[in-house]
């Protein structure tokens, strides 16, 4: 080995150098940037929202920039309002029960049961989490109406006499076409969980007298928990802050989704004060939710450490969708 | 895996695998549904389907205002992907590596437009840009205003923190301090051996930006000045009353859609040690 | 505690009473060191010690609270890692698994602006040095443990540093590839003339390379010395249990002659070389002596022996030896180790070892 030494690194320091050890520093310019940012363009317009909710607006038709609760009084004593976000919430449930049911049978094949090209079936899953949303509502449009392919096929089996009516412009519609969507965003989480199992658990559950129903009811449910709710929850509330779809496919239903609503206060109904309050108790209802969520995620995650990182990857994962 | 023989069993087995394949079946049908009817050759969408014919294609061609809203869909979702990509990588390096008051206040404030209905964040955007006076067409020409650029980007900075993030947790520290070892200083040791195991991470979030740009109804439809975007575009279609046409545009989105999420995947599962 | 070290040379490193505090916690306290040019040092302790701590302080990763490090005459405790001619060998390697093995050695060479021929050169000696020329256009994954941790190798002693540290290089092999890499590190860095300081919790592999050990324990040197010096002249019952294995008897003087100590355990006179500090008589102190130097015996021991009696409780076969666990009237048990060809003893016969006086040692701490 040749012995001719090098000559040791230059010891001055530099500016950078110096930043370097100065912590404070280096944190405040890594964050200028983004915080920054997040702070003109997303912090500021939700506080504004806030703060819109408290003003009213006048006889004229101007906005008045006096603190009130009057649109809030609005909000809650015209039955409409209330109503609408009841109505909204139980759709939104019957959609996360629906898609919960379906997405848990799929979740549990594509990770107990495929073997070979388990990524490629997952992926195959996801796809059409990213294929145009507006696509997919569309679809249903397609299929659900009058002289749609649903009446068509049960028409030309000989299985109806007439058209159905109520599938196409009514809350169903809304339900169907958003539980097809919401489904793959459903089965995201919970098959991260249920892939995370090592396969030793339930080796072991068997080995201590389990049947496979029992090893399902004590092990692995337990273990999904996480994935079930995180799975849940994400439905529920793009399912209530939705506005394509009822829009679409909900006909005279529609008036009644909150996004409809607020839609319609931000545009032809002009009000944005009421606008305002109405997305805030949106906003409420939504992070007291994912509040709670996440609480009960903490509670039954058993897995630790492991288990947390596994919920920001599904996160990661998950949380990158397209929805209106 | 112990495979039980008995009848009871294989009736389990057997019923979990149709329920599967009847779920799959229900995700894929519709789009399906959507991609057949575009080759449909009678205006009407009715069942029977008779396939036949590109001329709805024809018409796409020819739809100016379809046109229009695609040229203004692929600029929107360029600039959202710099946006996105530029306060987003910061961003993703500020959770990963430093603690200030405030940090929890960030994360959640980032990760906000993902969770929330897109309405609230367009709404909360609309009302920003109105109170402080900057009108929704207010932008170069030829570009679309900034109001949409700002917010299309603002709202899709979550997807790169998240993706980049990610990454950044997986990666092996011991490197950067093998490389500072290596008389490396912090701007050599990031661009030597950081940002190419970020690379891909990087990439993918790009392209998922674009493609989520390309779709965003909800932020789009508060900002959105006199142009038209794609969806919007459809959308206006849709009230007119359904004709292939949007079929056809639909079938294409649909496409390129498969398309980038297929290389987004490859990119996500690369060999070059960070695995995502 | 001073060890040996060459009176003539100054210290190639020095730690200056240097703490390291994390939060409460004090990882390195008021430690001092020197490490003397083209040596050999190991820091050896248990998990928590401070060794990998004081491991990364040289190299730069981690500031010391207080105190001060120098090498070749210099501060060099504020300096960030590049600026400071030192390398690294990581626990887990730390290898770039986006480049080359041979970009990899590279590394540290083009940070520093070398000429690309002269680069080309280095490279080729580091890899032949660690028999890996054949590899060098693999990528790391494609390599097994033992290769990767000589790629991390050649990647440091490119550069020729002035200090190698290394910490715990060999954790993550098995046992056999283990005790090779030993002996190959020690004859590369007798071969390379480079100081090596090499962080480990296995007494074993300390004690078959380095020069010197220093072993650490809450962040202070417990003992500094050469390996002969630490295993038959350990200075505390920590000391004395870490390295290999000991019998320790609780023991009182009862007499104190200068060079020599009369103790007494469990009735019976014992003599023991007396202890660098004084002792009184009456004083408790701890005999320490290793089951190797102890033999059965009969009926009497030769002189200069010590001796105690004891009844066999078990004999446990391990190969080369048979440990043989001995228990005493008073209730404590010695261990000794028979040869293969001693004779066995049954389980509750009664028996006699004894061991040269001089090779038992007293511990006051």
């Amino acid at each position: 080995m040749t012995a001719r030494s090098l000559p040791a690194p230059d010891s001055r320091l530099t500016w950078l150098d110096r930043l370097r050890a100065r912590p404070r520093a280096r944190t405040a310019l890594a964050a200028a940037l983004p915080v920054g940012w997040v702070t003109v363009f997303l912090f500021l317009p939700y506080l504004l929202l806030l703060i819109h909710s408290f003003w009213r607006l006048d006889e004229h038709q101007v906005i008045v920039h006096q603190w009130t609760l009057a649109s809030y009084r609005r909000l809650f004593t015209t039955d409409v309002y209330p109503a609408t976000i009841l109505f909204s919430a139980r759709i939104a449930l019957s959609v996360t029960l629906l898609s919960l049911v379906l997405a848990f049978p799929l979740a549990y094949l594509l990770a107990f049961k495929v073997r070979r090209y388990k990524n490629l079936m997952y992926m195959a899953v996801i796809i059409p989490l990213w294929v145009s949303y507006l696509v997919r509502a569309y679809a249903w449009k397609i299929i659900l109406g009058q002289e749609g392919i649903l009446n068509g096929l049960l028409a030309q089996l000989g299985l109806i006499h007439e058209p159905l009516q109520f599938l196409l412009y009514s809350k169903w519609a809304v339900i169907i076409a958003l539980t097809h969507i919401y489904t793959p965003f459903t089965l995201m989480p919970i098959y991260a969980v249920l892939e995370a199992i090592p396969p030793s658990l339930k080796e072991a559950s068997q080995d201590l007298y389990a049947g496979r129903f029992q090893t399902f009811v004590h092990v692995i449910l337990p273990l999904a928990l996480p994935g079930v709710l995180a799975g849940s929850t994400f439905a529920f509330v793009l399912s209530m802050g939705d506005f394509i779809a009822p829009q679409l496919l909900g006909g005279n239903d529609s008036a009644l989704m909150v996004s409809n609503v607020v839609v319609s206060l931000f545009g032809v109904a002009y009000n944005w004060p009421l606008g305002a309050a109405v997305s805030v108790v949106m906003l409420a209802l939504v992070v007291t939710l994912l509040t709670i969520a996440n609480r009960l995620e903490e509670r039954f995650n058993y897995r630790g450490e492991r288990g947390r990182a596994m919920k920001t990857d599904a996160l990661a994962a998950v949380v990158t969708e397209s929805r209106a | 895996m112990t495979t039980s023989r008995t009848g009871r069993g294989d009736w389990l087995s057997r019923g979990l695998w149709l329920a599967g394949i009847a779920v799959f079946v229900f995700i894929y049908a519709p789009l399906l549904v959507v991609v057949l009817y575009s080759f449909h050759d009678s205006r009407i969408i009715a069942w029977p389907l008779h396939l036949g014919t590109l001329s709805w294609y024809g018409v796409l061609w020819h739809d100016r205002g379809m046109v229009d809203a695609v040229v203004a869909s692929l600029k929107l979702a360029l600039l959202a992907v710099v946006i996105a990509l530029g306060i987003g990588v910061p961003g993703a390096f500020l959770l990963d590596r430093y603690e200030f008051p405030g940090k929890a206040l960030f994360q959640r404030l980032v990760l906000l437009p993902l969770i929330l209905p897109g309405i609230i964040t367009g709404v909360s955007l609309l009302t920003f840009f109105t109170f402080i006076g900057l009108p929704l067409s207010a932008g170069f020409p030829y570009v679309p205003g900034w109001p949409v650029v700002l917010g299309h980007g603002t709202a899709l900075v979550s997807v790169v923190v998240t993706q980049v993030f990610a990454r950044l947790q997986r990666l092996d520290r011991f490197q950067e301090e093998a490389s500072m070892d290596l008389y490396a200083d912090a701007w050599l040791t990031f661009w030597h051996v950081t940002l190419p195991n970020i690379r891909t991470a990087m990439l993918g979030a790009a392209l998922l930006v674009f493609t989520l740009s390309l779709d965003e109804i909800a932020v789009t439809f508060f900002l959105i000045g006199r142009q038209n975007t794609i969806p919007l575009q459809i959308w206006g279609l849709l009230r007119r009353g359904i004709t292939p046409e949007v079929n056809a545009i639909s079938t294409i989105i649909f496409l390129v859609s498969v398309v980038v999420i297929v290389i987004w995947a490859r990119l996500m599962h690369d060999p070059q040690g960070a695995r995502a | 505690m001073p060890g040996f070290l060459p009176p003539v040379t100054p210290p190639l490193v020095e730690l200056r009473t240097v703490t390291k505090r994390f939060g409460d916690f004090v990882a390195v306290d008021d430690l001092s060191l020197a490490i003397a040019g083209g040596e050999f040092l190991t820091l050896l302790g248990a998990s928590g010690s401070g060794k990998t701590t004081t491991l990364r302080m040289i190299a730069g990763f981690e500031q010391p609270t207080t105190g001060a490090i120098w090498m070749d005459g210099q501060p060099i405790h504020a300096l960030p890692p590049y600026k400071r001619h030192v390398n690294t060998v990581f626990q887990n390697y730390a290898l770039f698994p986006h480049m080359s093995v041979r970009d990899n050695v590279a590394y540290g060479l083009r940070m520093r602006g070398v000429a690309k021929p002269e680069i080309a050169e280095r490279v080729d000696a580091a890899l032949a040095m660690v028999h890996l020329e054949a590899l060098e256009s693999r990528a790391p994954r494609q390599l097994s443990g033992g290769q990767q941790q000589r790629v991390a190798l050649a990647r440091a002693l490119v550069n020729r540093p002035k200090v190698l540290l290394l910490d715990e290089p060999l954790g993550a092999l098995d046992l056999k590839l283990r005790k090779e890499m030993q002996l190959e590190l020690k004859h590369l860095q007798t071969q390379v003339g480079i100081t090596f300081l090499y962080v480990t919790h296995d007494q074993e592999e300390a004690l078959t390379m380095s020069d010197r050990i220093a072993l650490m324990r809450a962040g202070k040197i417990e003992q500094l010395g050469t390996p002969r010096e630490i295993y038959e002249r350990p200075a505390t019952r920590y000391a004395a249990d870490f390295i290999g294995e000991t019998n320790l008897l609780a023991a009182r003087v009862r007499a104190a002659v200068p060079g020599r100590l009369t103790l007494e355990i469990e009735g019976q006179a014992l003599e023991v070389p007396a202890p660098a500090s004084s002792v009184a008589p009456g004083q408790e102190v701890w005999l320490s002596v290793r089951p190797e130097v102890m033999t059965m015996v009969d009926a009497t021991p030769p002189a200069g022996h010590n001796s105690l009696e004891g009844t066999v409780e078990e004999g446990i076969y391990a190969g080369s030896l048979t440990r043989l666990r001995l228990r005493l009237p008073g209730g404590s048990a010695l261990v000794l180790h028979l040869a293969p060809t001693g004779t066995a003893r049954a389980a509750g016969a009664h028996a006699r070892v004894a061991w040269p006086a001089d090779r038992g040692v007293c511990l006051v701490a």
